[in-house]
């Protein structure tokens, strides 16, 4: 088909109509002209019903994840829903201690959204993955009438390659064992409350959306595989949630520091204003490593030197406790349970 | 956070801790009730217990607002959202509060058309107001609880209202009244005898009205009184003060919160509350039975903008499950691990009692900040 019997799509005052799910001519046309586009890799140019790819290394294992992303606000500070959707998978697969390889994508949109914005959110999720160097290799597109959807939605499938000799599993950390952060808590969960919520604050608290797989790397080439036991991206639930998991996983205890906890001023003081706790705020670009207490030192110096672990911090010890209680020493000397996330984290009255 | 910082310090709180342990008399026990739940909050959030001697113990207190809320008054607002298609907005906690037929607001919230009727979580009851003038189509109620603190905000709001002569906005006024519930701790005619020593007073609420009030604890019942801010170093340094009086055999009301309360309080947001609400003659509260003159009601002036009148719709009282010892617990008799289904039947997740819900409810504070210290309870 010549190029100019079709009119170019409006990416300025276009809308997203139920044609452009429908599977013809008008979905090619936003594949091509917006996705392929903006991802832009031959296995993508190929425009086949999948990808097909090279075999991992010998001696390599496979390592899969998916994720979907239903973020309100789309667009928030620090980031979108677009580079989310790449960074939250590409995590996925580092904390398994996999190196990302590909992703696909799958995309269900709201009939009326602005192309605009979709494409300023493709954009995103292309920089993001030409950045992290994770193609996104095949995709799908669907349209669902107006009032069905919030948008965009976003779902993401992963593929890494686990090299030999690395197992991080939630099951095995030890007594003994050093939990390490890798930088300040509940800046993800705490920047979209506050554009939610609309709250104004002094400063802008932006989100901590970042990929992990090269500080994973850099933690790989500083200590011995197997001295890493657990990795872990605090999401959902934040750092206390993950901690239980990790607790209840492997059948241990935890003794956590508060005071050793990295928490931004900003977030500290809009979790004051909410009565919220940011140990229960989710975070998109951090790492939680348990690690064998005698490579804790050079793990935490090797987090430390990387862009993204300057704040990194040892905040505890696992124990032996068949309760599988997450115990914290406050900042204050008592101490406390670090417990499970009960619902929602709502804001006090009084 | 500097000006926080200071509150929590770990070097001065164990200064604080050193001086409650040398001036309490190891020959006699003390037992102090924090009757916030602001109080209960920062003791167990910041494991204020650990720092303080064994003979100095601290007893829960009714100051919880979602804790004392009858099940009638939750069944009063799911009915309002699920047969007269109105929006209810209230505060987080609220929503998960249990209510009659195994519901609460949050459950109840699945069963409505959305179009119409919903149930929505605000911070304030100034964005209640906001809806109701974006969506003029909605009918709005805005379900208001709490202590004397948050009572001024919804006079504002019903005061805007009426200003504003907005037809599809109403409260349902559930604010009650701190003093009265002192009394029904100190007079309750079951109580099988908690010895209380003292109380620590509420901090918020008496920014509000002030610490005259709670001279009748000092003069009429021989109680010391501190009003303590709810800061872990604020409740720390009350219970030195407290210790000190009963050493001395003192009572008297002591104001550790200097720097937000008065005697007076705040006479302008006083001012308020009196032009909007007037004293119900009688009000029910979880735990601690009607107590007269303990709750306010919206004045008839403003009729037209509560929902109670505007509906029709009155209270029933409803019993509370027969385990749930949430009315010891409130009345300070019981301490939460001492309930049957605590842990168990009652977690955050299923919440049978009230005290369960909120983290400054007894109950739910102990279950999260707490229980490794009861070596029976195993996390499921
Ligand atoms: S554990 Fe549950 S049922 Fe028992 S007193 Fe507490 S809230 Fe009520």
């Amino acid at each position: 088909m010549k190029a100019n019997y079709t009119r170019p799509l409006d990416l300025k005052h276009g809308r997203v109509d139920m044609n452009h799910g429908a599977g013809g001519r008008a979905t090619a046309q936003l594949v091509s002209e917006l996705f392929a586009r903006a991802f832009d890799n031959p296995w993508l140019a190929q425009g086949d019903d999948g990808a097909v790819l090279p075999a991992p290394e010998p001696g390599e294992r496979l390592v899969m994840a998916t994720d979907g992303h239903v973020v309100s606000p789309l667009f928030f500070p620090g980031g979108d829903i677009g580079s989310l959707a790449v960074h939250g998978t590409v995590n996925d697969l580092a904390v398994m201690g996999a190196r990302p390889l590909y992703l696909s994508a799958s995309f269900i949109l709201e009939e009326g959204y602005p192309l605009a914005d979709l494409k300023r959110i493709v954009d995103a999720m292309a920089e993001a993955s030409r950045s992290v160097g994770v193609p996104v290799v095949t995709g799908d597109t669907k349209v669902v009438e107006q009032g069905k959807g919030d948008g965009v939605f976003i779902a993401t499938t992963g593929v890494g390659a686990l090299p030999p000799g690395r197992a991080p599993g939630g099951a095995s950390a030890r007594p003994g064992d050093v939990v390490l952060v890798s930088g300040s808590m509940g800046d993800h969960g705490m920047a979209i409350l506050a554009v939610r919520e609309a709250l104004a604050f002094d400063s802008e608290i932006r989100s901590d959306s970042a990929p992990l797989a090269c500080l994973v790397e850099t933690l790989y080439a500083a200590v011995p595989a197997d001295a890493i036991r657990v990795l872990r991206d605090p999401t959902r639930g934040g750092l206390a949630t993950t901690l239980n998991e990790i607790a209840r996983q492997s059948g241990a205890g935890m003794l956590i520091d508060e005071a050793a906890i990295p928490v931004h001023p900003q977030v500290e003081a809009a979790c004051e204003l909410l009565g919220l706790d940011p140990l229960y705020l989710a975070n998109e670009g951090k790492l939680i490593v348990v690690c064998a207490p005698e490579h804790a030192e050079a793990a935490l110096a090797a987090m430390r030197a990387h862009p993204r672990g300057r704040d990194a911090a040892r905040i505890g010890t696992v124990i032996a406790d068949d309760h599988h209680f997450v115990q914290l020493r406050t900042a204050l000397g008592g101490m406390r349970m670090l417990d499970w996330l009960s619902g929602e984290p709502l804001p006090r009255i009084c | 956070m500097k000006y926080v910082d200071e509150f929590r310090d770990g070097e001065l709180a164990r200064g604080l801790g050193e001086a409650i342990r040398r001036e309490a008399d190891p020959g006699r026990h003390y037992a102090f009730m924090e009757f916030c739940g602001g109080h209960t909050h920062a003791i167990s959030r910041y494991g204020v217990i650990d720092l303080l001697p064994k003979n100095v113990r601290m007893v829960h207190g009714p100051g919880c607002p979602v804790c004392v809320l009858p099940v009638g008054r939750i069944d009063m607002a799911i009915k309002l959202a699920m047969e007269r298609a109105v929006t209810i907005c209230t505060y987080g906690d609220c929503l998960r509060v249990p209510a009659s037929d195994g519901l609460s607001l949050l459950k109840a919230r699945a069963h409505l058309d959305k179009s119409r009727a919903d149930i929505r979580m605000v911070y304030s009851a100034a964005d209640a107001l906001a809806l109701a003038q974006r969506e003029p189509q909605r009918e709005v109620v805005f379900l208001a609880i709490g202590f004397e603190t948050t009572t001024p905000p919804t006079a504002l709001v019903l005061k805007q209202a009426q200003a504003l002569g907005l037809k599809n906005f109403s409260v349902l006024c559930n604010h009650v009244l701190t003093p009265a519930a002192i009394v029904a701790i100190l007079e309750h005619p079951e109580g099988s005898g908690v010895q209380l020593d003292g109380f620590v007073g509420p901090a918020h609420v008496s920014t509000v009205i002030g610490s005259r009030p709670y001279d009748f604890v000092a003069t009429q019942y021989n109680k010391p009184v501190v009003i303590a801010g709810f800061e872990p170093l604020d409740v720390m340094q009350s219970i030195l003060m407290l210790v000190r009086q009963v050493n001395d055999g003192r009572a008297a009301v002591e104001n550790e919160f200097t720097r937000a309360v008065t005697p007076d309080g705040n006479r302008k947001a006083q001012a308020l509350v009196a032009e909007v609400f007037e004293l119900r003659d009688s009000y029910e509260w979880r735990g601690l039975g009607s107590l007269p003159q303990s709750a306010l009601k919206i004045r008839a002036e403003f009729a037209a903008w509560d929902a109670e009148a505007r509906f029709g719709i009155g209270y029933t009282p409803v019993a509370d499950h027969k385990a749930c010892e949430c009315g010891t617990i409130l009345r300070g008799e019981k301490r939460p691990a001492d309930c049957k289904l605590f842990g168990t039947v009652c977690t955050p997740e299923t919440p049978m009692g009230s005290c369960m819900v909120s983290s400054e409810g007894a109950c739910a504070a102990h279950y999260n900040y707490g229980r490794f210290r009861d070596i029976a309870v195993v996390a499921a």
